[in-house]
């Protein structure tokens, strides 16, 4: 086995964003929130968003879920904090398109979120990966309905 | 390790009859402890399937020509040895489905709904494969019945004593795992059978991990209905079969209606065909059922007792092996166990564990096996799962905790 393509994967920043999720818990005064489900695996998780003036004032999310999907959303959530709701649709089409194979160019300040492209060699795990952001896009545009990764 | 070094030389012999195991993943050679999700097929079975394409096809029960008489001769001829397999008295008795859980929507829909009523029961376990719980959920609010649940314990096996309170007057039927997928119990279907014929209320066993690794007498075990899958014995999916017994299986309607179920057709009256063919409507998996029956060949040649002998020493091997595992938490630990477990390590999620051990060509299954309320019960999303068949050996079992410790590395 090739140890470096695992590390790939689960790279150190992934690691410590899994092991000690960001934002993570119940946003009391949130004024959107939507819940992503995974199907493959069962796993759900609740994103809070506090929106003021067009603008993500703060972001939680809470539930259970692998390394790849905790530390997906925890990446996000720091990401997105302070972005316009613009931006934040945005943000969601070039990570969900990079993360599926896609060539999007990810802005500068949001290199961090590279660290999450290691799934797309494992296709069956792109959907950990993917779930947080359907999640944000659900409650950006309101849908009621769970987002899943299908 | 006692080694048993014959067996172990014959596992050996018999993994080289399954051309999947003969395969690299992420350039290692790949070890394969998913077969309760689906089993590997012999290199037999293969050419049977194929051998029969290339020569043999046409539709079953219809044609006076040549090909049509091949087809059906080898379609029946594997009913017939799916009846020796499991021992059914008669080969009337051998329904063909589509697998396990066609098999049991067949007794749902076609036994329980025309006798249901409301306020009537139907006794199943908190074991049990989704397949063999949603079918009766659907019956039950289709008649207003009740679905009665017998809970388990902390070694994941059925509380019998408190599955037994559940059955009453009012019971239509048990359904039991023989072997549960998720956590591989074995349950004491013979028990559960003597205690339910004393009170007349039939018993349904979903036998899919059953039958790959015990030896099947229905007659012995006394049950009414026993249901399994192809692909999990080595066969083709989109194969199955339910066993019924033959008064059981008179009584009841057809529960699809089309070509080959009927005698003889008008708009006024529509006599129905014999038993089976009563509930095989349409154009069968043909090509599928005479690959299981070679399945079922090659399953005799070895001796299913064989089998059942050596994967019993396969599995407790495996349980010690994990058990030294540092950070392994067992879930199910049954008494009497077959071929599978399932467990957790550290609080790595299931699914990364699964991703890890990929990378090093060992296949596990990973996730919630399709019985949720097991997963609910011992209050975790989902597992690892490490299944055996007789092509698995000891090496495989050191190659899984060798992945698990560097699964621990990358964790740590």
């Amino acid at each position: 086995m090739s140890h470096a393509e695992l590390r790939d994967l689960y790279r150190e920043l992934i690691l410590d964003h899994s092991r000690k999720p960001r934002h993570f818990g119940r946003l009391n005064d949130a004024t959107h929130k939507a819940d992503g489900i995974n199907p493959l695996c069962g796993d759900k998780l609740r994103l809070y968003l506090k929106i003021d003036s067009g603008r993500i004032e703060s972001s939680s999310f809470e539930g259970t879920g692998c390394a790849i999907s905790v530390a997906s959303a925890s990446l996000m959530t720091d990401a997105i904090e302070g972005m316009s709701v613009e931006s934040a649709e945005s943000c969601f089409a070039v990570v969900t398109d990079r993360l599926t194979g896609g060539a999007s160019q990810l802005d500068v300040e949001l290199e961090k979120l590279a660290a999450l492209e290691g799934v797309r060699e494992y296709p069956s795990r792109v959907k950990c990966a993917t779930l947080a952001w359907h999640a944000l896009h659900a409650a950006l545009t309101d849908n009621p309905t769970p987002a899943t990764t299908e | 390790m006692n080694a048993a070094p014959a067996r172990v030389t014959q596992a050996a012999d018999w993994r080289l009859d399954f051309p999947a195991l003969r395969q690299s993943v992420h350039g290692q050679p790949l070890v394969y402890l998913d077969s309760a999700a689906s089993a590997q097929q012999p290199e037999v079975v293969i050419e049977t399937v194929a051998a029969y394409q290339r020569e043999d096809h046409a539709n079953v029960h219809r044609g006076v020509h040549t090909l049509s008489h091949r087809a059906t001769e080898a379609y029946e001829g594997a009913r017939d040895k799916m009846r020796d397999f499991i021992n059914a008295s008669a080969r009337s008795e051998i329904v063909l489905t589509k697998g396990t859980t066609e098999a049991i929507n067949l007794v749902a829909q076609s036994f329980c709904r025309p006798r249901l009523q409301a306020g009537d029961n139907i006794v199943i376990t908190h074991l049990e494969h989704h397949a063999n719980i949603v079918p009766w959920q659907l019956v039950c609010e289709q008649t207003g019945a009740e679905l009665r649940v017998a809970p388990i314990n902390d070694r994941g096996e059925v509380s019998i004593d408190e599955l037994y309170e559940l059955v009453d007057e009012r019971t239509l039927l048990v359904g039991i795992s023989h072997v549960s997928n998720a956590l591989g119990t074995v349950n004491p279907v013979e028990e559960v059978v003597a205690f339910c014929k004393g009170r007349n209320v039939p018993v349904l066993i979903d036998g899919a991990q059953g039958v790959p690794h015990l030896d099947i007498d229905v007659q012995a075990i006394g049950c009414d209905f026993y249901a399994f899958s192809g692909h999990k014995m080595f066969g083709p999916t989109g194969t199955g079969v339910l066993f019924g017994r033959e008064a059981l299986l008179e009584e009841m309607p057809p529960w699809q209606g089309g070509g080959d179920m009927i005698l003889e057709v008008s708009f006024e009256n529509t006599i129905y065909n014999e038993l089976p063919y009563k509930f095989e409507a349409g154009t069968p998996n043909i090509s599928g059922v005479v690959g299981l029956g070679a399945s079922v060949d090659y399953l005799q040649r070895i001796g299913m007792q064989r089998i059942a002998d050596y994967e019993h020493e396969l599995h407790d091997y495996m349980v010690s092996q994990l058990r030294d595992v540092d950070g392994m938490r067992f879930i199910g630990e049954a008494a009497n166990k077959a071929s599978v477990q399932s467990f957790l390590l550290d609080d790595i999620h299931s699914h990364d564990l699964g991703t890890i051990l990929d990378h090093q060509g060992v296949a596990i299954r990973t996730g919630h096996h399709c019985a949720m309320p097991v997963m609910q019960w011992f209050g975790v999303s989902g597992t690892c799962r490490a299944s055996l068949a007789f092509y698995n050996n000891r090496d495989d079992i050191d190659r899984l905790v060798i992945a698990l410790e560097k699964a621990r590395e990358i964790f740590g």
